[in-house]
């Protein structure tokens, strides 16, 4: 259970520019402003290429390359340290990975999946949170108190082991990893949308709306989570490595995808149990893509926030 | 604070039960049970075994036998996989390890987290701000199953320098490298935090206000900015702490440091039932302590709050 | 401080308090003998208990066989030599079996060993009340009224053994086993001392409550960490005992482990999959493998619930012929395994393997009559079969899975899906015949054919395969009582490879990286790999 597991480290920083945002919401101008902000800030536009480079590289890596994820080429098997090195005249870019079979796509295909889970664990995350948060935050009085003691109670479960428990219980299946992994880290969203929404709970728009008759899930559908909108992006930007790196635990402990399918976490497993061995690049090439894809979401996510904080400027 | 203290404890104890009943029964559900193994039992001896645990019993009678236990003998009952072992032994082996690496580990993120953090704010945009952030940065990107056998092949088979695993009674040199691994990511984090905030901190008006006064920089510093920038800090040590403490899964099972994150991760493995509900008790208690124990410590920063 | 030398610095102290065993000659071999006798080694996961009835794991019974001694041990080749009992006598049909005890064995606070404590040990395996995972061994060992004691309806005084007197203890079987000497070596028959155990209960077996006849005396023990035990200066073989103290550490990643050992901090480790070619060119007096008393097949569900592929025995056997063995053993695993072709494994004691048609051919051969056999049945690249495969998490595992997977998908056009579940899930998916194709493995209880073929009995608890099949069962029950059963042996073997509900892929090796020091003591010959600390010995180099 890696810390970066245990909770995100922007989120109490979050939660204070969730708290200053809400007093500084004023309309379209604020996006337009931060749009400018954002475009300034070379590290996070650096990332945003580098970031768009990975992902097209996931997507379309494997149409430059003649070889699949599974097929073990039988001369190479049992002697990959000498004969499964990486060269770009017979094609395996990357080498061969222990099982004789091609890395390039191996790690292509894998980082299409860790991608995949950082997002859509993190997008889990915060469609469970933000409503949760809203809902919450919007009815308040003694909803508002159970919900958030519900909170309290889920944070004091260490929910890692919950997440393993829930592959073993389960089985594993990539949509249970998906839906897991951002099962997980949906209460701080739900806190920090919940601080946002009763603030703006109080604003003129939304007692017009609450006169009028709208009902409530439509006010907090239609209004509140609109008005949010800015501090669960720059949280979700932040989520995603840290889905990522969950994720690789969870490879780690032989509880991820399935083979032939792969992902970031099961090639680092496999390329730090060989390390030793003479097949430096089984980790290397995994390892580059792994670190310069987080890398990239900690700039962008930092870019977002002060480009969306006006007062860190 | 009285009052506060006593409404946490009173919302402790039903989330505790809460989290025995839900993890007990997610453990009921996983195929297979403490006494699968490769060679099934034959029936007869099977049912001798879960006579003798009381496994026999209906579920809600089992965990209420073992909640009874709890209560009236401090029991955390017997391990189905380790039989010549409570959990009570466990635990008291155990966890002292884990606590000794988490808590050293803790003040290392914290004292060279923050230092890092302060000195990279105070020198914004110059290389010292570079290398921290830099740092900081690399260690959070690195997973510790990565870097603690990373670790151990340089200090130990390459330099020679230090033992590649083990607990030894808690020697120094056996704790060196799972502090190592299990602090850089903290540390990086506190860092990270420490330099925001400390930055924002500096831009404020009270600090302007301080510098317009003629104030000198440290005195400024550490009399007036460290304090409020110290508050986003505070409310991460709480999760930070208790991450270290839980996540020694990975430490225990690269260094075999015998720590009880091993035994909690295996325990779900095992289905040890007891193990695994023991763990998990002593664990929620400890992050809901030291939850409520940061929210003093906040309240006690910042008069603004109320508890 | 480097560790290495503070241990030998350690060991070497501790070698001059007993007794100094420095510049002297092995009393046996006369080979010069090192300053430093200590030992450790590496175990792969904590042990279940250090109780004789109660453990369970292999590493719980190695240490086990340091700190007990039952009736007989076993010797490097893995034959029987005298432990607290110096013969046995038996009547004719095999049925009462008579131990004759040494009268100078002793428990390590001072009282005699017993035919007494044998008794109390064996009641205790066999009562209900101490619910030993092991109990059914006493079934195993065809004692009398074993079962009617186990299952409460009778009480434990019934069980058929007990003291003549003080040296004599007498067994009297169900029917005839001739080999029932053989059973005696297990950890679970070992004695216990009841008035420890009545003493201090669940507790006798700490390291301040523990009372024990072995070799060794258990002196600390940190959970998950490591476990020691020194030389028992009351073990009545004590002069002949020269390590002096045995250290095992719980490393789980077994290349952590490795690299340890190349920091000299293990005297013995195993080595991973796949690195035992290298490692052998680089250290060549260090890499050692050999054959262990172990099959690693894939069973094949063939109850109602398969699909009906799987119901004809000739896919089954064109999935067989498809798998080259060759390969999983010198490519992928690499560590001294042999390609198995029928169940038994070779190293077992009086077996002789039997002549299978199918291992005589060559693969290419193989694999034409696998395609031959499929088109056949109907299936082929145009009508591919769809199946999965199922294995429990693990690194040897999953290279295997993956390889034959690409064997039978080349092949024959299969596509599999692999699956990989984790141990209990896994177990419980196979124990209810939930899954098409498994991966599993089986170890000899004992070093006789039976414990293997036993498998394929339709009755047998371990059959997950639900293979039925009438000969097989009749030609089983004969062999138990018959003095040479290896005609019936073959028999069965060629019926599996003929209805094959099993594949045999390979016979196991143990592969181990062992210092140059000790490596000439280990006694490679035993296939069970019982190996005792007393008899292994650090040489000067």
């Amino acid at each position: 259970m890696n810390d970066r597991l245990a909770q995100p480290f922007q989120q109490p920083k979050t939660r204070e520019i969730a708290e200053r945002m809400a007093e500084d919401v004023k309309g379209r101008s604020l996006w337009a402003d931060a749009r400018r902000r954002f475009v300034a800030n070379r590290a996070a536009m650096v990332s945003v290429v580098v970031l768009t480079l990975i992902v097209l590289f996931s997507l379309f890596g494997q149409a430059i390359s003649e070889y699949d994820i599974e097929t073990i080429d039988w001369d190479v098997l049992g002697n990959v340290a000498t004969a499964g090195k990486p060269s770009i005249s017979n094609g395996h870019y990357f080498g061969f990975d222990e099982n004789g079979r091609d890395l390039y796509n191996r790690v292509v295909q894998g980082s299409r999946i860790s991608l995949a889970v950082g997002v859509i664990g993190a997008l889990v995350a915060v469609i469970v949170g933000t409503i949760y948060g809203a809902t919450a935050g919007f009815i308040g009085g003694r909803v508002d108190s159970i919900m958030m003691r519900l909170v309290d109670i889920f944070m004091s479960i260490p929910y890692m082991f919950v997440l393993i428990l829930l592959l073993v219980v389960a089985g594993r299946s990539i949509t249970m990893i998906f839906v897991g992994i951002g099962l997980t880290a949906w209460l701080d969203m739900s806190r920090i949308v919940r601080g946002q929404t009763l603030s703006i709970k109080n604003r003129e728009f939304v007692e017009a709306a609450i006169a009028i008759g709208v009902p409530t899930w439509r006010i907090i559908i239609r209004h509140i989570v609109p008005n949010l909108l800015g501090v669960v992006v720059v949280y979700a930007t932040l989520l995603v490595p840290q889905m990522i790196l969950t994720e690789s635990f969870i490879s780690f402990l032989g509880l991820g995808v399935q083979e032939p399918f792969t992902s970031w976490g099961a090639l680092l497993s496999e390329g730090t149990k060989t390390m030793n061995y003479g097949t430096l690049w089984h980790l290397a090439f995994p390892l580059f893509f792994f670190v310069v894809t987080i890398f990239c979401f900690f700039f962008i996510g930092d870019g977002l926030r002060d480009a969306l904080d006006p007062k860190d400027r | 604070m009285l009052n506060f203290i006593i409404r946490r404890v009173a919302v402790a104890i039903p989330t505790l039960i809460i989290l025995l009943v839900a993890s007990f029964w997610l453990m009921q559900t996983a195929p297979g049970g403490p006494f699968t193994s490769e060679r099934p039992l034959p029936a007869q001896v099977l049912a001798n075994i879960e006579a003798k645990y009381g496994l026999d019993q209906p579920v809600y009678k089992q965990l209420w036998d073992y909640v009874v236990g709890i209560v009236t003998q401090f029991d955390f009952g017997p391990s189905y996989k380790y039989k010549d072992r409570s959990v009570n032994d466990i635990i008291a082996q155990g966890f002292p390890v884990t606590l000794t690496y988490g808590i050293i580990s803790f003040l290392v993120a914290i004292i060279i987290g923050g230092a890092l953090g302060i000195s990279a704010a105070i020198r914004q945009n110059s290389w010292l701000d570079y290398f921290a952030v830099g740092v900081t940065i690399g260690a959070q990107v690195l997973p510790n199953f990565v870097m603690a056998p990373i670790l151990i092949l340089v200090f130990t088979l390459w330099l020679g320098w230090l033992p590649g695993g083990g607990w030894n009674g808690g020697q120094w040199q056996h704790i060196i490298m799972p502090v190592i691994a299990l602090s850089t990511s903290y540390m990086a984090s506190i860092a990270r935090l420490t330099r925001s905030s400390m930055l924002e901190v500096l831009r404020s008006n009270f600090i302007r206000t301080a510098r317009a006064k003629g104030l000198p920089d440290n005195v400024i510093i550490w009399r007036h900015a460290l304090k409020p920038s110290l508050l986003p800090v505070i409310s991460y040590l709480g999760p930070a702490f208790v991450g270290m403490v839980t996540g020694s899964f990975i430490i225990d099972a690269i260094f075999g440091t015998g720590g009880i994150g091993y035994f909690y991760v295996n325990s779900a493995f095992n289905r040890d039932y007891a193990v695994m509900m023991g763990l998990t008790i002593l664990l929620g208690s400890m992050t809901i302590l030291f939850n409520m124990v940061v929210d003093i410590l906040y309240a006690w920063i910042d008069p603004k709050i109320r508890l | 401080m480097n560790i290495s030398i503070k241990a030998a610095l350690l060991g070497s102290a501790l070698a001059l308090a007993g007794p100094a065993f420095a510049d002297m000659m092995h009393p046996k071999t006369g080979e010069k003998l090192a300053e430093d006798q200590t030992f450790t080694y590496r175990v792969l996961d904590e042990h279940t208990s250090v109780d004789p009835q109660i453990v369970e794991d292999v590493s719980g019974s190695e240490i086990v066989r340091d700190l007990f001694e039952g009736l007989y041990n076993q010797n490097r080749a893995g034959e029987l030599v005298p432990g607290v009992a110096l013969s046995h006598t038996t009547n004719d049909d095999k049925t009462v079996y008579t131990f004759k005890l040494r009268d100078d064995a002793k428990w390590s606070d001072g009282k005699p060993v017993t035919a007494g404590d044998f008794v109390y040990a064996w009641r205790r395996l066999a009562d209900p009340a101490t619910a030993s995972e092991y109990q059914w061994y006493m079934e195993v060992m065809g004692i009398k009224n074993a079962a009617e004691v186990m299952s409460g309806d009778m009480p434990v005084e019934e069980l058929g053994v007990k003291a003549i007197d003080d040296h004599t203890l007498e067994v009297t079987l169900g029917s005839s086993l001739p080999y029932f000497a053989l059973t005696t070596t297990h950890t679970s028959t070992f004695p216990t001392p009841q008035w420890a155990i009545e003493a201090h209960g669940a507790d006798w077996i700490k390291p301040e409550n523990i009372v024990v006849n072995g070799a060794y005396k258990l002196t600390e023990h940190v959970a998950n960490e490591r476990l020691v035990r020194e030389r028992n200066p009351m073990y009545w073989d004590n002069d002949n005992t020269i390590i002096e103290k045995v250290t095992s550490l719980v490393i789980n990643d077994e290349n952590v482990a490795l690299t340890r050992y190349q920091a000299g901090e293990l005297d013995r480790t195993e080595i991973p999959a796949g690195q035992y070619p290298s490692l052998k060119e680089s250290n060549p007096d260090e890499a050692t493998a050999f054959p262990r008393l172990c099959s690693y097949y894939y069973t094949i569900n063939v109850s109602d619930s398969t699909p009906e592929f799987l119901k004809d025995d000739r896919v089954r056997r064109a999935l067989s012929y498809a798998i080259n063995r060759d390969i999983i053993t010198e490519k992928v695993l690499q560590g001294g395994q042999t390609a198995a072709y029928t169940f038994t494994p070779g190293a077992t004691a009086g077996f002789e393997v039997p002549s299978v048609d199918y291992a005589g051919w060559s693969q290419d051969e193989r694999n034409a009559k696998a395609v031959e056999l499929m088109t056949e049945a109907g299936y082929g690249k145009d009508n591919p079969i769809d199946l999965t495969l199922l294995y429990n998490t693990s690194e040897a595992h999953k290279k295997v899975a993956l390889a034959v997977s690409q064997m039978w998908k080349q092949n024959l056009g299969v596509n599999v899906t692999l699956e990989n579940q984790e141990w209990k899930t896994y177990l419980t998916t196979r124990g209810e015949q939930n899954y098409e194709i498994a991966r599993a493995g089986w170890c000899g209880d004992y070093n006789e054919a039976s414990t293997f073929l036993d498998l394929v009995q339709s009755g047998s608890g371990y059959n997950d395969a639900k293979y039925a099949n009438d000969m097989v069962d009749s030609l089983l029950a004969d062999a138990k009582t018959m003095d040479n059963p290896q005609p019936n042996y073959t028999k069965v073997e060629e019926i599996i490879a003929a209805d094959m509900p099993i594949i045999p892929i390979y016979h196991y090796a143990g592969s181990f990286m062992i210092k140059p020091e000790l490596i000439g003591s280990w006694p490679v010959e035993n296939v069970e790999q019982n190996w005792y600390s007393k008899d292994l010995y650090k040489v000067a180099k």
